[in-house]
């Protein structure tokens, strides 16, 4: 019974972190530009897609994992200059378009140039299951929980205690008074782009030895990412990951004490529930009154 | 006189020179192809495509059929199966094609499948499922095996190990959801009772809980995974993390090297019915099956430096039957070349040996799978 429900549990957890480190790129960017970013789940891929390809021509792992995510972080950059700052002062409906049509060309070049094919990363230290009361959890997740960990406290420093990130908060809410008190909103239009190409394609490299990769898995996470993000309150970092642990975990759960049938369709209702009755989301409300 | 003499001879060099002119200029044999080598279906259709230009190029080289030189229309339908439908209707109307090897999906295929009636021209199908011949279509012929005999095979296997109550995790997915309808069925005849029936999604990363939920059912003795790509994967990985003692039966939907790299150690010990392909050089020395399937391999292998796929194999198969039936049935009148397929007997292609009639338009039998499982990392061969 236990050993049951402790295995769905890390089983949750596991699915969850992924979700929710989908779930931070969509809130760094939102949180620049009210963008919602339809191009995080490509970042993801290409960190992942990048990294076997690298290790593919005999990298070492750390370096490949670094290119990587210097790959996606300019994928990000060259997204946001020749597709979103073209753009103007377009409002945010037809920026979101942008993204979706990015992330068709990205994932098309993907197809193109790496291959339809599905591929397997090594995990980073060992696949050898840790058991715990007879259920086990494998030590790459535990490498996603805690990098998801770190990178959530990062963010909040970097939100809350630097010029370059209140700028980026400030920038969001009110773009003319932001540039009136000097700040060069293009440029932090920019490093949000960049910043969450990098934050996802470290998120693709940490998730590879789980979920594998191919060109087409950043559709899954993305979609999975915005719901969790949503759930947790669109821009909160914590948010995005409480939101992305809920929603693992409510589907294991689903999976293991309803039916598998029912998984997908569950976190649905739950998102349906929580803006019916929270519409900024769990975490959502706390952070626009904070700024 | 000696003026006249010339003229003849002139005449008749003539003549020679533009008797072989003559039979080049023979209207070529048209093979219209619907395929999807692009979009989620991509990795079956590309592989398809590419088997179809490389043994049309060879037969040209070597003289085309009947004296004819082959020309082949494609047109690729990204995987939509709506899309398929019009270019049937542009290779019909406006290629003029003799006949059509389309329909990469089971989609696709049904998609085209009233035009093609109607038209009266013969298509062979890529598609795997049972739908595309069952009820027979005048038409249509497939060359794919059924998701049906993959079940039929993994039970007849599980029947001999005396496995008796058999747990069902399937894919969501198109060809994991017919899978299971199918399983469903067969099961009975082959007195084998789903004790447990979950499903995955075609793109999750975890399965652990479906899977500490089937190993809790209490007497079940084997799993069967019916799914594509690297679903099945993620169960297997998942499978050995938990430790899971449980023989495990996989369906020919990972019948791929790919499913090895993927899995890794933990395919260890997993069963599954596969094509004669991906056993090539452990097949017997007289097996009537070997010269084939070792010839596309080798072929396969020189022109894109890449092992070929079962699925690829298929669209070999379908070229292959369809030009026996024109020689068959001396020339391209499509009544005719209907006719000749459907009389198509003891044909070996690198699927198994076709056996068509008015009944079967596959005409295959469960001996075109091989039972195979993993030992040291490779597929070997079983009985």
């Amino acid at each position: 019974m236990l050993t049951g429900f402790l295995q769905f549990l890390f089983s949750g957890l596991t699915v969850g972190a992924t979700y929710a480190l989908a779930a931070l790129g969509f809130a760094i960017i939102y949180n620049s530009s009210r963008v919602i970013n339809f191009a995080q789940g490509e970042f993801i891929m290409l960190g992942g897609m990048s990294a076997v390809a690298l290790t593919g021509l005999g990298i070492p792992l750390p370096v490949s994992i670094v290119l990587a995510i210097a790959v996606a972080a300019a994928v990000g950059a060259l997204i946001e200059k020749f597709a979103i700052e073209p753009a103007g002062r377009a409002d945010v409906v037809p920026l979101i378009i942008i993204t979706i049509g990015a992330s068709l060309v990205v994932r098309g070049l993907v197809q193109v140039f790496l291959g339809k094919g599905t591929h397997a990363l090594g995990a980073f230290s060992g696949e050898k299951p840790f058991v715990i009361a007879g259920a086990t959890l494998l030590p790459q997740s535990l490498w996603v929980l805690g990098v998801a960990t770190v990178v959530v406290a990062a963010l909040g420093w970097f939100f809350g205690y630097t010029r370059y990130g209140k700028a980026m908060l400030a920038s969001s809410h009110n773009m003319l008074a932001a540039e009136l008190v000097g700040i060069n909103t293009r440029s932090v239009l920019l490093l949000s782009f960049v910043l969450s190409g990098a934050l996802g394609a470290m998120g693709g490299v940490l998730l590879a030895p789980i979920t594998y990769t191919s060109y087409d898995v950043g559709i899954m996470l993305g979609l999975k990412g915005f719901v969790a993000a949503t759930l947790g309150g669109l821009g909160s970092g914590m948010g995005a990951v409480v939101g992305g642990l809920l929603l693992g975990v409510l589907e294991a759960m689903t999976a293991g004490y309803i039916s598998s049938a029912y998984k997908d369709a569950m976190p649905f209702v739950l998102i349906l529930l929580v803006l019916f009755f929270m519409p900024n989301g769990l975490f959502g409300a706390k952070t626009t009154d904070r700024v | 006189m000696k003026k006249r003499t010339l003229i003849a001879l002139a005449a008749v060099w003539t003549a020679a020179l533009a008797l072989p002119v003559a039979a080049q200029n023979k209207d070529p044999i048209r093979i219209g192809a619907v395929l999807s080598t692009t979009g989620p279906a991509g990795y079956l259709g590309d592989p398809q495509l590419k088997t179809l230009q490389t043994y049309i190029a060879q037969l040209n080289q070597d003289g085309g059929v009947l004296g004819r030189k082959l020309e082949l229309v494609h047109y690729d339908d990204a995987s939509e199966a709506g899309k398929a439908n019009g270019f049937a209707k542009r290779l019909i109307d406006d290629d003029k094609v003799d006949f059509l090897i389309a329909g990469t999906t089971t989609g696709a295929t049904m998609a085209m499948a009233p035009l093609v009636e109607k038209a009266g021209i013969p298509l062979i199908s890529l598609s795997g499922a049972v739908v595309v011949v069952e009820p027979v279509k005048k038409w249509i012929f497939k060359t794919p095996h059924t998701d049906r005999m993959a079940a039929e095979k993994v039970f007849e296997d599980m029947k001999r190990r005396g496995f008796s109550k058999v747990g069902l995790l399937s894919e969501t997915s198109g060809f994991g959801q017919s899978g299971a309808k199918e399983t469903r069925l067969v099961a009975q005849k082959y007195g084998i009772t789903l004790v447990a029936d979950e499903t995955y999604g075609p793109k999750d990363t975890d399965t652990t809980a479906q899977l500490t939920k089937i190993r809790g059912v209490a007497g079940i003795q084997a799993l069967l995974v019916f799914g594509l790509g690297q679903g099945p994967a993620v169960v297997t990985k998942n499978a050995a993390q938990l430790g899971m003692k449980l023989p495990l039966y996989q369906s020919h939907g990972v019948a791929s090297n790919e499913f090895l790299k993927l899995a890794g150690p933990a395919a260890e010990g997993v069963r599954m019915p596969s094509p004669a392909l991906l056993v090539a050089n452990s097949l017997a020395a007289n097996d009537p099956q070997r010269p084939l399937v070792t010839s596309y391999a080798a072929t396969y292998w020189k022109q894109y430096k890449d092992e070929p796929s079962t699925f690829g194999g298929y669209a070999l198969d379908a070229l292959t039957l369809g030009l026996h039936a024109i020689k068959a049935a001396g020339g391209t009148n499509k009544e005719a070349v209907r006719n000749a397929l459907e009389k198509t007997r003891g044909f070996m292609g690198t699927t198994g040996q076709f056996n068509m009639s008015a009944t079967d338009h596959m005409g295959l039998d469960l001996s075109a799978f091989r039972m195979v499982e993993v030992k040291n990392g490779t597929w070997s061969l079983l009985n």
